[in-house]
């Protein structure tokens, strides 16, 4: 696989257009179960053909259970400086409902042994809306993260995805979840807390500490362009976002013989527009009407006026310097607000 | 002609009809076995899903017996209570009727209709004992049912199975020699019924006939008597599994006409053809086919009206019993208020817009019509609540009455006395049939079984009681208009007409299942019912509190983008009201109140 994903790498050295490279992202699926020279060869290609910036976030996602102090050594040492750590809880209960292989004590440690490595930007996710944490529960989940202070936190709400676990015991009738106001309470709660706290929201489901956002997960709300690379990977390079086949064994021996494995999908005028509007309206920094109406021609204000009046008036959006923001209140409702102004 | 038999198949719904034609098309070599298909008249899309007939089908077949040839007519007619008229005109064009009868359900109520408007018109009946092959038939009760309602000898009850193909030389010797050969004068004036009518979207509208005296031949001029117009006659002939040109068209035979006519509303079922320079008589019974329920049909994009008049216009080609008239409505803006023969009809229409002209339709609360009657004795018809006269302009209001035949079993009589009282009946009649079925008679308002009188009917009769109806005219009543107001506005095309007594039950109602049917919105909705400025019911629809998807990073935002791409044609199919977008469904909700 490795071989692979390098091969992979130098196929596609041309396809950011030489651009240098602010963000390095090791994710989907465990890529913490890659070894110490596995992850140096791949760094090592991307060095190789591409030129990234000095000071470049490289993340890597990992689960609780993969990050002992050796492990934590080796990529600190490897130049990753960024972690994205799956706790998703801090009660047993809960961690064993969503069928984690970590514990409490296992989810704490990691934070703080990558602490004492010297990892000073960490990110964990955390999940709400699940059916046997009651609102109390929640809260007390929330209380521990003043204890590790992670400079980033990723929180979802929990969904059943039909051929999981999940989606096969929903099937049967064994689970069921708890609905939208149960969910909304628990995002609302988060939000509190989290701001009280001193971290800022700054999209749906991510919030940091001042100045820590994730510069990675920013650059896909901001149109920019990204190259992905593996099975499963997606690319944008501002026209058309390329898929690998997500087969492992059809990805390797595709590569094997130079050929990169892709399909790609050629965005039109109304399927940037669409998703300008469903990804900026998720972040703080909203939408620039300006920007749809210069780069897209789709006047928004013109078109879907009173629509944009009635979200202002009833406090779902705010308008400044043609920047269209959601509020707290309108966050929860975006998809049903950036499907209503789509083209 | 002494070798023409002109016959209609009856019978009440799904009894066999169509399926026993299938039988007799087979077995007279009308059709090939690579041409058959189950109930093949049934040619509509809508017929063949439905399993049902929707319109009366007309073919001839040929019947060699001992040497001779004889022509078959044979018309097959729709079992639903809808369409009893065209039903009427079909058995008004033949000579003998075979009453079909289900071995296993036994007689109900449109077989009794059906059978007495046979008798009416002096058809001779061969009763036909259908599904003999069912494990659950019971040929003798069935039999014995049938011998004392027709009077008949229990020999001339021919049992068959229209799958099976049990029976079927016997029922086409008993049309040979029990059904009379036709009787018509060839030296009088050319006198022919309309019994039916096609749209061919390449010949224009076809129309079928029944010559009683005279003939028609190829280039004629013809008059149809009720509507006045005049047409020559471009093309004649008889109704083989395809159409089959002649010169000449005889008394007692039955064919169609082709003459350019491009209205659907110039052919009414029941007119008379007769020629220009040597008229006839037109032929008893004639009758405009009246509407017995009324709705609003809207487009749900306000921007497809144009659309929509044109559907309805092509719709009308094959559909003359349909009418309509623009009307607007403030909710939903442009529309047409049309007039159907029942539920049934109105169901087919809104589904054959949809699937044949794909268009998206509302269709508003479903109405009879009403008269109100002011203090000098003047009438002003009501189709629509928004026509309801203020109620101090006015002296009275009156609706129409019908009376209703129900055969069940006598386990049922409790239960369905009771529903008919509910809906404000008066039980008129009760005759046992046989030990155990019973025929009840009851005058009922047509309003109170528009709805779901008839699933009701079947639910507490587990599936043992039948209905026919017939109106009888107009009552005084006290109806009042209800109506619904979403977040303080009120929406017309949700209005109804309801009686004074029901109508805090049917606003409560209507408002609970309004909660149900609007879907949770970004605002909180009030819903309100009231008669005049006073609410009776109110329910709230909460406002939607949460719809973002967790994650969108990479590869989700096109899942995404699709998703809610999605959601927004979901959106399509709601009318936009005021702030608040109502499903197409919840304008049908009265239909569902329970
Ligand atoms: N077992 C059995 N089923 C039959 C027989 N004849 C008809 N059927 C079935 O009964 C159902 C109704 O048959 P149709 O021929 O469509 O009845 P119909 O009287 O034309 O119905 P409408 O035109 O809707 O009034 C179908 O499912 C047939 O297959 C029969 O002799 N035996
Ligand atoms: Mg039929």
């Amino acid at each position: 696989m490795t071989v692979a994903l390098c091969e992979e790498i130098k196929l596609r050295q041309n396809y950011l257009e030489r651009e240098p490279i602010n963000t390095v992202y090791f994710g989907g699926g465990t890529p913490s179960i890659l070894s110490k020279d596995n992850l140096s060869s791949i760094l090592e290609t991307i060095h190789k053909y591409f030129s990234v910036n000095h000071d470049a976030e490289i993340t890597l996602e990992a689960n609780p259970d993969d990050l002992n102090s050796e492990k934590l050594r080796d990529l600190y040492g490897l130049g990753v400086n960024r972690l994205s750590i799956g706790i998703q809880s801090f009660k047993e209960e809960v961690l064993h409902f969503l069928n984690r292989a970590h514990n409490r004590k296992q989810a704490l440690n990691s934070v703080s042994e990558a602490r004492n490595i010297g990892f000073n930007n960490i990110s964990i996710d955390l999940i709400y809306g699940i059916p046997i944490n009651s609102h109390e529960d929640w809260e007390n989940d929330l209380h521990e993260i003043t204890k590790i202070k992670p400079e980033h936190i990723s929180s979802y709400c929990l969904t059943i995805e039909p051929k999981t676990v999940f989606g096969h015991r929903a099937k049967m009738g064994t689970l069921s979840l708890k609905g939208e106001d149960f969910e909304a309470r628990q995002y609302e709660l988060l939000i509190e807390k989290l701001k009280s706290i001193g971290y800022e929201h700054y999209e749906v489901s991510n919030f940091c500490l001042p100045g820590m956002h994730s510069k990675h997960n920013s650059s896909y709300w901001k149109q920019a362009k990204y190259l992905g690379i593996g099975p499963g990977a997606h690319s944008y390079n501002g026209a058309s976002r390329q898929f690998n086949v997500t087969n492992n064994h059809k990805y390797i021996s595709s590569l094997y013989k130079d050929n990169i494995p892709t399909q790609q999908e050629v965005l039109s005028r109304e399927d940037k527009v669409n998703e300008y509007l469903l990804t900026g309206l998720r972040t703080i920094w909203g939408v620039d009407l300006d920007y749809l109406k210069d780069n897209y021609d789709y006047d928004l204000k013109k078109l879907k006026g009173s629509y944009v009046n009635n979200l202002i008036d009833n406090r779902f959006a705010t308008l400044d310097a043609n920047d269209l923001k959601l509020t707290e209140e309108g966050l929860l409702l975006a998809d049903e607000i950036s499907a209503s102004l789509f083209i | 002609m002494e070798q023409i038999r002109n016959f209609c198949i009856i019978a009440h719904i799904d009894h066999g009809k169509s399926t026993l034609a299938d039988r007799l098309l087979q077995s007279t070599g009308t059709v090939n076995e690579r041409d058959m298909q189950a109930q093949l008249l049934d040619d509509m899309d809508l017929e063949r899903e439905r399993g049902i007939t929707i319109k009366s089908h007309a073919i001839q077949m040929d019947y060699v017996h001992e040497g001779q040839t004889y022509t078959l007519n044979l018309i097959d007619t729709p079992g639903h209570v809808d369409f009893s008229y065209e039903v009427s005109r079909s058995i008004a064009a033949c000579e003998g009727a075979l009453l079909i009868v289900d071995a296993a359900q036994g007689i109900e109520a449109q077989t009794i209709s059906n059978l007495y408007l046979a008798l009416e018109h002096d058809l001779e009946i061969i009763p036909v004992l259908n599904k003999i092959d069912l494990p659950s038939a019971m040929p003798e009760e069935v039999t014995d049912e049938i011998v004392s309602l027709i009077g008949c000898d229990p020999t001339d009850v021919i049992h068959a199975s229209a799958k099976e193909g049990i029976g079927i030389t016997d029922i086409l010797e008993a049309i040979i020699h029990r059904i009379p050969a036709p009787k018509g004068d060839l030296q009088k004036p050319l006198k022919a019924m309309i019994f039916d009518s096609v749209f061919n979207p390449f010949r224009g509208i076809e129309v079928y006939f029944r010559v009683f005296d005279g003939e028609i031949n190829k280039g004629d001029k013809v008059k149809f008597v009720n509507t006045g117009k005049t047409y020559e006659a471009d093309e004649i002939g008889v109704l083989k599994l395809q159409q089959q040109p002649k010169d000449t068209i005889k008394a007692g035979n039955v064919g169609y006409i082709i003459s350019g006519i491009k209205v659907a509303k110039e052919v009414k079922v029941g007119d008379t053809i007769t020629h220009v320079n040597k008229p006839c008589e037109a032929v008893k019974g004639f009758e405009n086919v009246k509407p017995m329920v009324f709705a609003g049909i809207y487009p749900v994009e306000t921007s497809e009206f144009e659309e929509l008049r044109a559907s309805m216009e092509k719709l009308q080609l094959n559909d003359a019993s349909l009418i309509w008239e623009p009307e607007t409505s403030a909710a939903l803006g442009f529309g047409f208020r049309c007039g159907f023969l029942g539920m049934l009809h109105m169901e087919i229409v809104q589904e054959r817009l949809e699937r044949e002209f794909d268009m998206t339709v509302i269709t508003t609360v479903p109405s009879v019509q009403f008269h109100a009657v002011k203090s000098d004795g003047t009438i002003i018809k009501i189709n629509a609540p928004s026509e309801m006269p203020e109620p101090n302009t006015i002296s009275h209001i009156e609706e129409p009455f019908i009376r209703a035949q129900i055969i069940t079993k006598d386990e049922f009589i409790g239960n369905i006395i009771s529903l008919c009282m509910d809906k404000r009946g008066i039980i008129k009649n009760q005759v046992y049939l046989t030990t155990e079925r019973v025929e009840l008679t009851f005058e009922l308002p047509l309003s109170e079984i528009v709805f779901d009188f008839f699933d009701k009917l079947k639910t507490l009769s587990k599936g043992y009681a039948s209905l026919d109806y017939e109106l009888i005219g107009f009552r005084q009543s006290t109806m009042v208009k209800l109506d619904i107001m979403l977040n303080g506005d009120r929406v017309d095309a949700l209005s109804a007409i309801v009686h004074r007594d029901k109508a805090y039950e049917w606003g409560k109602r209507l408002c609970e299942k309004l909660r149900e049917l609007i879907p949770r919105q970004m605002f909180e909705i009030a819903i309100q019912a009231s008669i005049g400025t006073k609410i009776i019911a109110r329910e709230s629809v909460k406002a939607m509190r949460k719809n973002v998807l967790a994650k969108c990073y990479g590869g989700d935002i096109s899942r995404k983008r699709k998703l809610l791409e999605k959601q927004k044609k979901g959106k399509k199919r709601m009318r936009q009201v005021g702030n608040v977008e109502i499903p197409q469904e919840a304008f049908m909700a009265v239909l569902k109140l329970d």
